[in-house]
């Protein structure tokens, strides 16, 4: 994190980062058994072949964090944890084209008369 | 400070059975869970309803809670009545789940902090700080060109005496260009404190974009319905565009319709590669309030034959 004049850059979880499996443990204060067990469910998609090679994008360390806390907090086991995961994206990604189309729709209703 | 109503907090009778509570408790933690819920308060929500649920499913706590009395209501001045709070018998919780609960829960049941390593004194066991997380609103020019914003964030601390104290802070967080809807920024170590000299959790933002009144933002793209002439789109154009960095020209291809999408290629949100502009035609026609619009008008129907229900076989 760099610090200057006062203001603080972080780190932005996207699809450009790259952390190995040493670093996403840090990141998520998990261990790495648990996230080997996340990865082996297809709940986590590295790139690489190994452990060792294992890299995780901003949107695998969101994802990794975001299970650990659905599974302690509802009690959750991994593949309902990856099955609520896949659904929450879904879900995200519609409202995303709903936002989008509805933005479209609001522009053309605006100019029809009446 | 406020009563507690945990009782109405789970929905439950005082009466429930210890199952009753969990269900009621199971079924709110889904409900108000701030990674799956959209409720605007989702993140309070969720705390009162864990911290009710600390209370209740535990009968030692449950019984201390109910020995205050059925009378008061929710949101009632509440002292705590002599001898009660952390008095004979002592509840412990960890640091983490004592920064949650209220002051109302602490009036109650004291702050004993438990310390899973050292049990019955020794060296306390040096802990990091809890991560927290936050919303940040910006435009989508902020986005496009990067901003520097000031943060006020009220952030639990663990005093000396091992009370739990909120207090605000501010932060200039540097906002990177090409920040995209929903993603997180981290900003290591701005979390909670640490506990006995451990490190600092790490604060988290979640980047959200604001309403555009022309642009709408599809990850990196930007989408754009620009309005143009019939004559524009019949016989083609170069035109005027607005982009995030501009405006821009435009060629317009003769023949073009209304719905037919032109990219403008990198004038999205910035990144490696960045987005594109989706610009969307829409043929508007203009009015015909005067008698030489009339006439023109006229003039088109007579001299292009054209049927735009063709394709509809009428």
């Amino acid at each position: 994190m760099a610090q200057n004049d006062g203001r603080i850059q972080g780190m932005v979880l996207d699809e450009y980062l790259s952390v190995t499996l040493t670093e996403l443990t840090r990141l998520c204060g998990s261990s790495g058994r648990t996230l080997h067990l996340m990865v082996a469910e297809g709940l986590l998609h590295p790139q690489g072949r190994g452990p060792d090679e294992w890299r995780f994008t901003g949107l695998e360390v969101r994802r990794a964090r975001r299970a650990l806390r659905l599974q302690r907090d509802l009690d959750l086991n991994l593949a309902g944890t990856a099955l609520a995961l896949d659904l929450l994206d879904e879900v995200e990604a519609l409202r995303e084209r709903i936002r989008v189309l509805e933005h479209q729709l609001g522009l053309r209703r605006e100019r029809e008369p009446g | 400070m406020e009563y507690k109503d945990y009782y109405k907090t789970l929905g439950v009778a005082r009466d429930a059975a210890q199952d009753e509570i969990k269900r009621a408790y199971r079924r709110l933690a889904r409900k108000f869970h701030p990674d799956v819920s959209k409720e605007p308060d989702a993140e309070a929500r969720f705390k009162e309803v864990n911290e009710a649920n600390e209370v209740l499913r535990d009968p030692e706590k449950r019984a201390a809670y109910d020995a205050l009395g059925s009378n008061w209501r929710a949101g009632q001045d509440f002292r705590p009545p002599p001898g009660a709070g952390p008095g004979p018998r002592e509840f412990h919780f960890s640091p983490e789940e004592a920064a949650e609960f209220s002051d109302f829960f602490s009036s109650i049941f004291g702050q004993r902090f438990r310390e899973p390593g050292a049990p019955g004194g020794g060296q306390p066991r040096k802990r990091r700080g809890q991560d927290q997380s936050a919303r940040i609103a910006i435009d989508l020019e902020e986005a496009y060109r990067g901003v520097t914003r000031q943060l006020r964030l009220d952030l639990p601390e663990i005093g000396p005496d091992g009370h739990v104290v909120t207090h605000g802070r501010t932060l200039n967080v540097r906002i990177p260009a090409g920040v995209t809807q929903g993603r997180q920024i981290r900003l290591a170590g701005q979390g909670g404190p640490g506990i006995h000299g451990g490190p600092a959790g790490d604060l988290y933002l979640e980047v959200e974009i604001s309403a555009h009144r022309h642009f709408t933002p599809d990850g990196r793209d930007i989408h754009l319905r620009l309005p143009i002439a019939p004559w524009e789109a019949a016989l083609g154009a170069t035109v005027q565009v607005p982009t995030l960095g501009g405006t821009v020209n435009l060629k317009i291809p003769a023949g073009s319709q209304s719905g037919q999408r032109l990219r403008l290629k990198g004038r999205g949100l910035p990144g490696d590669p960045p987005g594109d502009e989706l610009v969307i035609l829409e043929i508007v026609t203009p009015p015909a309030h005067s008698e030489e619009a009339k006439r023109a008008y006229r003039h088109m129907a007579e001299q292009l034959r054209f049927n735009p229900r063709a394709e509809l076989g009428v």
